[in-house]
């Protein structure tokens, strides 16, 4: 009995090991295999088809390998970067300072010398905002080598949007946005008597109330006191950001804003807006995409968030939309960073811009989007976005205040209580770096 | 002779040892050895900060408390009026009524809905933003406007909404354990208690009740822990931690891990909410081990 049990156990050893020794990879011979990590469910059809295309011309063949959502893809990447099991191309989900210990942990090449070969001739095709979302300026407070470490494939901005048809409806001129914040909340009185609801986003979302936020924070009080913020140099609770703060509030009494606006993810504002319920969005370029899925005769347009001060320029946030980095350990790097090349030359951003309706990082491919989307990158000048400030506020700070303008909303804080909370956890978040 | 049928034994627990320590053992030294760093994720290298992580948990983190609150509302009402409906359940489908068998299977069905799907189908009954809103249209339809709410988007009743709705989706296995203990009470005991005079609230006060406190410990036990780690229900419900008012514990994991990318500081966390729930566990059983010896 116990001669069997032994051979069983044998048995199952070798099976267990057949098992895991069929998980590892298998390398062939022949031309390369470039593999790409990605996380874009509504590229990855033709993304897989401009592979095909690269195959096809070169022989090279390119893997790209679809892990959504974005969260899963984000957990995967940092658990494949301590195994040290990197495909040849990943994206980078999260913020700046997560960039920053990849390049430093070693993962990222630098494509400085690539992108300025030929006097920059592959860096010039890019918007500069693209690629300074992707790249790390002289004195960057994140340690890292000045220099360009991603491709970016597309880009965006994140803006008003407006329901053409309900302006005709309200009695509006459809080809007049409010221009200022006093008209804005002035709005929603014929919009409640309408029976209709007033600006929908998803801000169940702390980054997309973060968004806003800080576009209104440029407007009122300068990019300078904002990053001096960011550094502690000036406190949450300076009277510029309680008027950030009551700006909320305002449109709150006013009754702008859809009921349940603080409990809903984007996905759920897009709806809304589609089906014509809500008269203003706040939402990203992507929305093109979505929109078509959702209601293919929706009528809308962009602008830019109606500014609440006249003190500095209304700024919005922008710049690369997805990209790509190339793992500096891959024996594959010089395919990678070839089939990068080709990916954002002008056909192939046109192709990627025309199948998934995303704004293409590519300037020269711009004239071949569509009108709506080519609205979104108009405005791209007053673009601007956190990881190209040099700092960036961090992570527990950003919550307290996107959770303390969900209060506001609520009606349970004060713009001043959010500004005394925030300023404690940056104090707190402070006191934390200086050891 | 004995030593070799002793190292063949061994031998044959060997593939159990292992898969245990690959899979629970190590990570979970791993994760303490974490919890005395900050680190990023990313970064290999990781700064030792000792037991600072904890002590930001115990006397800075008020969003943690904050969290563990919400997970205490929502556990308390997962004891009383979760457990009080399985348990009342239980002793209906214990006896003799037609249908039993219907019903059983219709109470055991939420449980084995996946969380998500049903904070998404809930959230389409109860929201009035992007949902039918039924049940404000059902107190509308029959003359009461008074109690329609906004159940979700009203920061002093979302909670409760929670609690109510994990409870309903939660209930099914309480009735199932509690059924299963009911059972194996013997027949006898009730015969001989109408016997000497019993009626039903005598027999269920001195027969159920305490022959069935082991099973009542064990889903209360089986309640906390499975209720205090309860996240993705409030993701599909609620969307989020609603600025504070629904986050829970695992909640505040992910998002310290996800958002802040501070990784040493979720395993404390993490630990210290391992050894929250073991001590309430513990206690639990200790004060059921009490009332039973008396």
């Amino acid at each position: 009995m116990l001669k069997l049990k032994f051979h069983f156990f044998v048995f199952g050893t070798f099976f267990m090991l057949s098992i895991f020794s069929g998980c590892m990879p298998s390398h062939g011979a022949g031309k390369p295999t470039v593999t790409v990590w990605h996380w874009m469910t509504d590229r990855d059809p033709a993304l897989k088809e401009l592979a095909k295309r690269y195959e096809a011309k070169t022989g090279i063949k390119i893997n790209f390998e679809l892990y959504a959502p974005s969260d899963a893809y984000s957990q995967k990447v940092r658990a494949a970067a301590q195994g040290a099991s990197l495909p040849d191309i990943f994206g980078i989900l999260g913020e700046k300072r997560d960039f920053a210990s990849f390049i430093k942990a070693g993962f990222v090449l630098e494509l400085t010398g690539y992108m300025g070969e030929n006097s920059g001739e592959w860096e010039n095709v890019f918007f500069s905002k693209a690629l300074a979302v992707n790249g790390f300026n002289d004195g960057n407070t994140y340690g890292v080598k000045p220099g360009i470490y991603g491709v970016p494939i597309d880009i965006m901005t994140i803006q008003m949007l407006y329901n053409k048809s309900l302006f005709k409806k309200l009695g509006l001129n459809p080809d007049k946005p409010p221009k200022d914040f006093t008209e804005f909340l002035g709005m929603a009185k014929k919009i409640k008597a309408a029976g209709l609801q007033g600006l929908v986003s998803g801000w169940g979302e702390i980054w997309m109330i973060d968004c806003l936020a800080g576009n209104y924070a440029f407007n009122i009080m300068g990019p300078d006191k904002v990053i001096a913020t960011i550094k502690g140099e000036v406190p949450y609770t300076d009277p510029d950001w309680i008027k950030v703060l009551s700006l909320f509030k305002d449109m709150q009494e006013s009754g702008l804003l859809v009921s349940g606006i603080v409990t809903m993810v984007n996905k759920t504002a897009e709806q809304i807006f589609a089906n014509e319920k809500a008269v203003f969005a706040f939402n990203g370029s992507w929305c093109v995409n979505v929109y078509k899925g959702m209601n293919p005769e929706l009528k809308y347009a962009v602008f830019l968030p109606p500014k609440a001060s006249d003190n500095y320029p209304m700024v919005i946030r922008g710049g690369a939309g997805s990209s790509f980095m190339v793992n500096a350990r891959s024996s594959k790097k010089e395919e990678a960073v070839k089939f990068l090349r080709w990916l954002t030359d002008d056909d192939q951003q046109a192709y990627l811009a025309e199948a998934t309706n995303n704004l293409p990082a590519n300037k020269n491919s711009i004239s071949r989007v569509p009108e709506i989307l080519a609205s979104f990158a108009k405005s791209m000048d007053c673009a601007t976005h956190p990881n190209i400030w040099g700092v960036r506020e961090s992570a527990p700070v950003i919550e307290v205040f996107g959770k303390g303008i969900q209060s506001i909303i609520i009606g349970k804080k004060s713009p001043e209580q959010v500004a005394a909370e925030t300023q404690r956890m940056k104090e707190r978040e402070l006191a934390r770096k200086r050891k | 002779m004995r030593i070799k049928s002793s190292l063949e034994n061994y031998i044959l627990v060997l593939p159990a040892l292992l898969i245990f320590s690959v899979f629970y053992i190590i990570p979970f030294i791993w994760v303490f050895q974490l919890s005395l760093f900050d680190w990023d994720g990313i970064l290999p290298v990781k700064t030792f900060v000792a037991l600072a992580n904890f002590k930001e948990i115990l006397f800075q983190d008020s969003s943690w408390w904050q969290a563990m609150r919400n997970a205490g509302y929502i556990t308390l009402v997962a004891l009383t009026f979760q457990n009080a409906l399985a348990f009342l359940l239980a002793l209906a489908c214990d006896r003799q009524i037609r249908m039993k068998n219907f019903y059983r299977v219709v109470f055991f069905i939420p449980p084995i809905l996946s969380e998500i799907v049903v904070g998404m189908v809930w959230r389409f009954i109860i929201n009035d933003v992007d949902g039918a809103n039924i049940i404000n249209r059902f107190f509308y339809g029959i003359g009461m406007p008074q109690l329609a709410h906004n159940w979700l988007t009203d920061p002093d009743i979302a909670l409760t909404t929670v609690a109510i709705v994990h409870s309903w989706k939660g209930f099914g296995w309480g009735f199932l354990i509690f059924l299963a203990g009911l059972q194996t009470i013997p027949r006898e005991l009730y015969e001989a208690a109408r016997v000497d005079g019993a009626n039903a609230w005598g027999c269920f006060k001195k027969i159920t009740f305490p022959s069935m406190v082991p099973v009542i410990v064990l889903v209360a036990i089986l309640t906390i822990l499975g209720t205090m780690q309860a996240f993705a229900l409030i993701l599909g419900l609620v969307g989020g931690e609603f600025a504070g008012h629904t986050s829970v514990p695992v909640l505040r994991i992910l998002s310290v891990m996800r958002d802040s990318s501070r990784f040493g500081y979720a395993c404390a966390q993490g630990l210290s909410f391992g050894v929250i729930l073991v001590v309430i566990s513990f206690i639990q059983y200790r004060l059921s081990k009490r009332y039973r010896q008396r």
